[in-house]
């Protein structure tokens, strides 16, 4: 089934990891194999900051093979040297979890790409997310155990998105949670709750045009999906507008950039949505108990129609 | 499969010729007696004065625990009861099957006021997916907009939508009535049976979509037509209904429905087996 969920703030910043927790617990009877988190923090967008893994958590109901935390040292070695070699360097490091780790990183070449395809040549390792904004933290469990093990409560920004998921098509493994990181773009995330019918067509065809998936989970192809229409010229609207027909199946889903959060709805308005706006907070998810957890007062909520595509600027 | 024999001993049932067959083994079958009282009652119903009200908040409650609540107040004889923050909270006030005053101050999740059988209902708010499904009988009034499925499956009553309403409304819809003040989306009517739909302002695509039978009224414009619906002419007795619905509604009184667009079912469909594939072809 899954659970989404996406809020906003226009023109000031708040406590998003908190905001954005209440949210997606209040969903989590619609999946709680594993959380994700897409946060738009306040930096002072110097340095890259990037989220990345050299391990899968291999705790209760994991699909994951487990292995010495040695093998997660060693990957770090190597993740390390190639960030030097690269030219880049590491500003501040922090290792949540043996397996998670936050660097920030003083990079001026701007070539994500290059940098990514560097890094992830290392096997066992991926980048969650990279930009001067977004943080991507996603492992298993419920919202709150994600939000207490990352410690997320406490991070101020402007955006967030966030996904409670029911692994139906892949693994319960942190490769197959959610947000995708819209790679190789920086500050691009995105959630979706829904089923794509074409993915593996789909998939073909970005891979042979020289795009990247990481995992079997049909909704990373909305991120490739996306990332490739911008890599094209596309703005992100003119991107959503066509997945619209590009992609088949049943969708509704949220993208966030540095920026701006948007959403689009699959043309047979198959999966749920609710949205609240005003001019000072867009917030939305897949039930409106999620928004009632950070507007408790009654408020004007609706369901966007079907085939319907919106983005809002911070 | 029970094991069927026919029995010696007849009860009246039989004897009028009802039936003849009894069932053994694990199976136990009954049959209906006229003489037997409780036959005639209708289980999980009370007797309720409306002028007895009382208000329930509800904000600490999950929904099992409201509706009990509910329930008992109903069985202690309340005949209005007002509901406080409820939240946006799934299945509240379903399976009521009396008559009540039922009133919500805020709004509801999913399956509102599901399976509900002569309640006056009133959401001074909005409504999640499937508000009001299998409705056999009452009124359901909602202030605000209303999620997709809005009254699926209802069987009767009316079922009022002062704000828009999401996608695939009145979807296998088998009588009663449900008005939408605002826009409705996609698969309005879709398989839609018997009953009437009326929408003030635009629908989406698809509209009617498979409908088998039943009347949808547009004020606004439609999107597209599904499969087999089919534009009607409006009659002076479809004028005539509209406005007497519209202001027991308390909704688009002043709405020149004359104007409105009549839709049914072209019942192409209903032979499908029997048509040539190329009639087949525009059937479709």
């Amino acid at each position: 089934m899954c659970g989404i969920a996406g809020l906003i703030h226009r023109g000031k910043s708040s406590n998003v990891g908190q905001e954005l927790q209440g949210m997606l617990q209040a969903l989590k009877h619609r999946g709680e194999d594993s959380t994700g988190y897409a946060l738009y923090g306040d930096t002072d967008g110097q340095n890259f900051i990037m989220r990345f893994k050299v391990g899968e958590n291999v705790g209760e109901g994991s699909s994951s093979v487990m292995e010495d935390v040695s093998v997660y040292d060693e990957r770090k070695k190597i993740v390390d040297s190639y960030i030097s070699q690269m030219g880049a360097k590491i500003v501040k490091e922090e290792r949540t979890l043996p397996y998670s780790l936050r660097y920030e990183i003083d990079y001026d070449k701007g070539d994500l790409l290059e940098f990514s395809q560097k890094i992830e040549s290392i096997p066992g390792v991926e980048i969650l997310s990279m930009g001067k904004s977004l943080e991507v933290i996603k492992d298993l469990g419920n919202a709150k155990a994600v939000c207490d093990r990352y410690n997320l409560g406490d991070l101020v920004g402007t955006h967030a998105i966030g996904h409670a998921r029911m692994a139906t098509e892949s693994g319960v493994d942190i490769k197959s949670a959610h947000p995708f990181w819209g790679y190789p773009f920086s500050d691009v995330s995105v959630v979706h709750n829904g089923q794509l019918t074409n993915y593996w067509n789909n998939r073909r065809i970005l891979e042979n045009k020289g795009m990247r998936f990481m995992s079997e989970c049909d909704s990373e192809l909305i991120a490739v999906y996306l990332a490739e229409k911008m890599r094209n010229g596309a703005t992100l609207e003119e991107g959503m507008k066509d997945s619209l027909s590009g992609l088949d199946g049943v969708f509704t889903y949220f993208v966030a950039t540095k920026n701006s959060l948007g959403m689009a709805k699959d043309t047979m308005a198959a999966k749920p949505l609710v949205l609240y706006e005003s001019d000072e907070l867009v917030a939305m998810g897949s039930e409106e108990i999620a928004i009632r957890s950070v507007l408790p007062q009654e408020i004007d909520t609706y369901d966007p129609f079907d085939g319907e595509v919106k983005v809002w600027q911070i | 499969m029970a094991n069927l024999k026919t029995t010696e001993k007849k009860t009246k049932a039989q004897s009028m010729g009802l039936h003849t067959e009894v069932l053994t083994g694990k199976t136990q079958q009954k049959f209906f007696n006229p003489d037997e009282a409780e036959n005639f009652y209708y289980w999980g119903t009370y007797d309720v004065d409306f002028n007895k009200r009382t208000e329930l908040d509800v904000n600490d409650m999950d929904c099992k625990e409201a509706n009990k609540k509910i329930d008992e107040l109903m069985n202690q004889g309340y005949g209005t009861i007002v509901i406080k923050n409820p939240q946006g909270k799934h299945s509240l006030g379903v399976g009521i099957l009396n008559k009540l005053n039922l009133i919500f101050e805020g709004s509801l999740g999913y399956f509102g006021v599901g399976s509900i059988d002569g309640p006056t209902v009133r959401v001074n708010g909005r409504v999640g997916w499937s508000c009001a499904e299998n409705m056999m009988a009452g009124k359901v009034v909602i202030e605000k907009n209303a999620g997709s499925c809005f009254g699926a499956a209802v069987r009767g009553g009316d079922l009022i939508c002062k704000g828009s309403v999401g996608a695939r409304t009145g979807i296998d819809q088998k009588g009663g009535t449900i008005i939408i003040g605002g826009d409705a989306g996609a698969f309005t009517g879709f398989m839609m049976q018997r009953g009437r739909i009326v929408v003030l302002g635009n629908v989406g695509i698809n509209l009617g979509d498979s409908m088998y039978d039943g009347t949808i009224y547009v004020g606004g414009k439609i999107g597209s037509y599904g499969s087999d619906a089919i534009e009607s002419p409006m009659t002076k007795s479809d004028i005539d209904w509209l406005k007497r619905k519209l202001k027991v509604a308390e909704i688009g009184e002043d709405f020149d429905v004359s104007k409105m667009t009549k839709v049914v079912a072209g019942k192409k469909l209903w032979n499908y087996d029997a048509l040539e594939p190329t009639e087949k072809k525009g059937a479709i």
